[in-house]
């Protein structure tokens, strides 16, 4: 019930809503919930509201993070 | 998928278990919950559990709305289904929860009364505006995260003027119950279970921010990571939490930094708070009364609110007797302590709440954990 998938926005609609592509199936949202939403952003989708943006940049320094760990524990006997 | 996949990739994941099997202190063990069932479900279905160190152990939370909400207000829903006019609407898993006497909405649905589903809260309001002569009610439900988009639909009725539209509000927060958790008497006194750690709502958190959690990590000195619900999120939050526990440290960090902020969403808090005030005290399943833990509608919304409209009963039958649900929601308990797991209870035929939604515990081990148990018996 809580599940929520990051979604692509391709076109914003009238009334507040977008089309979302979401692994591939097009689905329209509202957007009522979040402010300066373009296409090419991605959003998380929960019950048909977008809930807010991924911060492109904070998703990169994670998958930065998990990376530098990687080598890390290459470096630790197991 | 882009911001998914990613997030999933099972090398990464063995490598953030070895850096958790080496940080982890041999000497000690390391309890830490994960209040939401979207994390339960990450790691019952990724198979999280197996690639920690034996002395790092993941306690399921309470955190899935359709498992927390009590008998009496299903009856409740059932029994607003059940009056003249009514067409009452809710989402998909409400469904086949079980109130007392085995009955639900499904069975209900079947017995001629007016019950559909709804994806979002919009469909609601176009169901009523479709049918006049009806009175739709939304049987609300859910977090922090699915409260937002409830205030739009009442902001909505308001807007068309729509007289047949209510909503039977059932919106529970997530801090109050991490603290009726802390201050349990398992928790507290009787040392019955260990709790060192929580890894903290991912999307309640986009709307609440991760704000909130300061003031337990503070009172009750237990660190806090909050975490998305993909496999790699959960791994990460884990080894940030042993890490917490080793430094003796107790913070609030987050993970899930690409979509939660220290703030949340203020648009949605602010739609909310407008619209919504306390219920003194709230019935969770496993929990009890939990003061301040459940939102209602604010007096200038009346119009919109089922349990003004309607004089609802507000019975608290007891759980059905042999479910475990309440203890298992308060960590207490593991899904296969139930005699009826796997035999009398089964997705297909839930006893309990536990069992109909996917993030719920008992759900969630039958789906991907049984056979795990299978090997290990063998082994
Ligand atoms: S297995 Fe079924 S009856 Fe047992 S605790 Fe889980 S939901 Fe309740």
């Amino acid at each position: 019930m809580c599940l929520a998938l990051p979604a692509l926005v391709t076109e914003l609609l009238p009334d507040d809503s977008a089309k979302v592509n979401l692994g591939g199936v097009a689905k329209t949202v509202s957007l009522a919930l979040v402010s300066d939403v373009k296409p090419g952003d991605y959003v998380i989708v929960h019950v048909g509201y977008a809930l807010s943006v991924i911060d492109p940049e904070e998703a990169a320094r994670t998958l930065e993070l998990f990376r530098e760990m990687g080598e890390l524990a290459e470096d630790v006997p197991a | 998928m882009k911001y998914i996949d990613e997030f999933r990739d099972g090398e990464v994941a063995q490598s953030i278990a070895q850096a958790i099997k080496a940080e982890a202190d041999p000497g000690s063990t390391y309890h830490i919950m994960e209040f939401c069932g979207g994390h339960t479900h990450a790691i019952s279905r990724y198979g999280l559990e197996d690639l920690l160190p034996a002395n790092v152990r993941m306690i399921h939370g309470p955190g899935c709305p359709v498992c927390v909400l009590p008998v009496g207000r299903i009856d409740a829903a059932i029994w607003l289904a059940k009056q003249p006019g009514v067409t009452l609407v809710t989402y998909g898993d409400m469904l086949r929860v079980p109130g007392s006497k085995r009955l639900s909405l499904l069975k209900a649905k079947a017995e001629g009364a007016d019950v559909r589903m709804v994806y979002s809260t919009l469909d609601a309001i176009k169901l009523a505006q479709a049918n006049p002569d009806r009175q739709v009610v939304f049987f609300a439900i859910g977090f922090e995260t699915t409260t937002p988009p409830t205030a739009v639909a009442i902001k909505q009725a308001q807007a068309l003027d729509l007289k047949n539209f209510s909503v039977f509000c059932n919106h529970v927060l997530t801090p109050s119950a991490i603290t009726q958790i802390l201050d349990s008497p398992e928790v507290r006194e009787l040392g019955t279970v260990k709790l060192d750690a929580f890894i903290g709502p991912a999307h309640v958190s986009t709307i609440i921010g991760s704000r909130p959690y300061e003031y337990f990590a503070e009172e009750y000195q237990r660190p806090v990571v909050i975490a998305g619900f993909e496999p790699l999120d959960v791994m990460q939050a884990v080894r940030m939490l042993v890490r917490q526990i080793n430094d003796g440290r107790f913070e609030v960090e987050n993970e899930f930094a690409r979509a939660v902020t220290r703030d949340g969403n203020e648009k949605a808090k602010s739609l909310v708070a407008d619209m919504f005030e306390l219920r003194r005290a709230f019935e969770w399943r496993g929990l009890g009364l939990v003061p301040y833990s459940a939102l209602r509608l604010k007096e200038p919304y009346a119009a919109w609110d089922a349990e003004r409209r309607w004089d609802v009963p507000q019975d608290s039958p007891p759980d059905n007797k042999a479910c475990e649900c309440g203890a298992i929601l308060r960590g207490v308990k593991k899904p296969t302590d139930c005699k009826l797991f796997g035999t009398v209870c089964t997705p297909e035929n839930p006893m309990g709440s536990c069992m109909v939604s996917a993030e719920g515990a008992c759900a969630a081990h039958w789906t991907y954990g049984r056979f795990r148990d299978l090997e290990t018996s063998h082994a």
